[in-house]
């Protein structure tokens, strides 16, 4: 192999990994910006889901994986349907969430991945989602006690929060699932 | 008796309490008999998702592989959950090496308001309505996960779906049109980005109101929160006054067969849907 082969090979080292990791072909994305026209969280992404595709096929790593965009998109997979050429885009923000949280690379949004690791947190100590419990912890981590504390009391008063999770006992098996991916992670 | 297993989800063990509930009630008077999972645990939605692919498949698939003891279907109310089921089986056809649990992706998994708009059950809905739902004109809104991806939900007027509307059609009731019908809420944001749920979500209520809906129907514990909660908050913020019920759609059934409990499950909405209900002969 000659440097300029090796240098291409380590160029594209970043769109083949967001490709490999979800099976998408991003390469196949000419820049149509449908995506970016009819996503309802555009107006506060850092950088449009079709300049991600771009910034991917560009091999621009760090942009993308420290961009607000991949932790703003919701998820609706709007893009996903209306993608002429079938690019799941939703479906790679979801990889390239996870690339980035291996990657050690700061986030663009603090919160949200707060969130979800405080989520799967209580998934892995309790099994189940017990709503009051996973706000608590939450709050704990942010110390935004007093927002939307009017909005709980009231929701209390309706009977729509529950004081206690439910006993079951599927928990120790959901922690054995989740050491097992602890353990894959820190060997790879 | 149709006999069916049952995933409630975590947020029917909360804040949906009341969607548990009438899909139960409307269910036993349906001469369904739902049989809960035993021992179920958490899909993952959405964190798991968002974060490790691979471990949101494990948990979908987990409870996946209980239901699969059985030969019944499975019922999922929550459409983030089904949402993760679907993708969780089409995984295991697609790369069942990736899959470490016992679960083949043999168990049909069907959506509570999917299963309820198919016959042979809708012509059972039919039958049962002893109290038409007329003069009342409901927005259905579908959401996010409901119809999309259709690669995993199967539903193939996606961008404009009826299913919904029909089964209001069915119980008397006007839905109404709209374009929003198939929009996001915001919901995975809900705890985080406050600010852009709002935005979405009063967009929503918005253009309801503007085609004249007296109620929302949906059958997401998340949109149904989303929408029913913060409308105080919108109002002093956009100066637009919503007053907007938000109900799940089981709730209307359960209405339109006379069902005895229909008056405590809207007890625990936020947005009062008592009064516009009454005004319209209703309650």
């Amino acid at each position: 192999m000659d440097s300029t082969q090796q240098t291409n090979q380590r160029e594209s080292a970043f769109l083949s990994e967001v490709d490999q990791a979800s099976g998408e072909i991003i390469q196949a994305c000419y820049q149509c910006q449908k995506c970016s026209a009819g996503c309802p969280v555009a107006y506060a992404m850092d950088i449009l889901p079709n300049q991600i595709l771009r910034h991917i096929q560009y091999n621009h790593r760090e942009k993308v994986l420290s961009s607000k965009t991949i932790w703003i998109c919701a998820s609706c997979y709007t893009c996903s349907v209306r993608c002429p050429n079938n690019i799941d885009i939703a479906k790679i923000m979801d990889t390239l969430r996870g690339i980035a949280l291996r990657s050690g690379i700061k986030p663009g949004e603090k919160d949200i991945p707060l969130f979800h690791s405080v989520f799967l947190d209580t998934i892995k100590s309790k099994g189940r989602i017990h709503e009051l419990s996973l706000l608590i912890q939450f709050k704990t981590k942010t110390k935004d006690f007093f927002k939307d504390a009017g909005l709980g009391l009231k929701m209390y008063r309706k009977g729509k929060i529950k004081l206690f999770p439910s006993k079951f006992g599927g928990g120790k098996e959901i922690k054995e699932i989740f050491n097992a991916f602890e353990r894959f992670q820190k060997k790879s | 008796m149709k006999e069916i297993s049952y995933y409630p989800g975590c947020s029917l063990e909360g804040t949906a309490g009341e969607y548990d509930d009438s899909i139960r009630g409307v269910s036993s008077l349906l001469d369904i008999k739902l049989h809960e999972l035993e021992d179920w645990t958490c899909c993952g939605a959405s964190s798991a998702h968002c974060t490790n692919e691979e471990l949101a498949i494990e948990l979908a698939a987990r409870n996946l592989a209980i239901a699969e003891k059985s030969d019944r279907e499975l019922l999922v109310p929550c459409v983030a959950c089904y949402s993760r089921f679907k993708w969780a089986e089409k995984e295991s056809k697609e790369h069942p090496d990736k899959i470490h649990c016992p679960y083949r992706g043999n168990v049909p998994i069907r959506y509570v308001l999917d299963f309820f708009c198919e016959e042979p059950i809708l012509a059972e809905i039919k039958k049962k309505i002893t109290k038409p739902l007329s003069g009342l004109k409901v927005a259905c809104y579908y959401g996010c996960l409901t119809v999309r991806p259709p690669k995993v939900t199967g539903i193939k007027d996606y961008e404009n779906p009826q299913h919904m509307d029909h089964l209001m059609e069915c119980l008397g009731a006007e839905p109404i049109p709209w374009s929003y019908k198939a929009d996001c809420c915001g919901a995975s944001l809900v705890l985080t980005r406050t600010d852009i749920v709002r935005k979405l979500s009063g967009k929503l209520l918005s253009m309801a109101k503007e085609a004249e809906a007296d109620v929302l129907v949906t059958g997401c514990p998340m949109c149904q929160s989303n929408l029913d909660t913060r409308q105080n908050e919108l109002e002093k913020e956009v100066g637009e006054n919503f007053n907007l019920p938000i109900l799940y759609f089981t709730e209307l059934m359960g209405l339109a067969f006379g069902h005895k409990d229909t008056k405590k499950w809207l007890g625990h909405h936020i947005t009062d849907p008592i009064k516009v209900l009454s005004s319209k002969g209703l309650m």
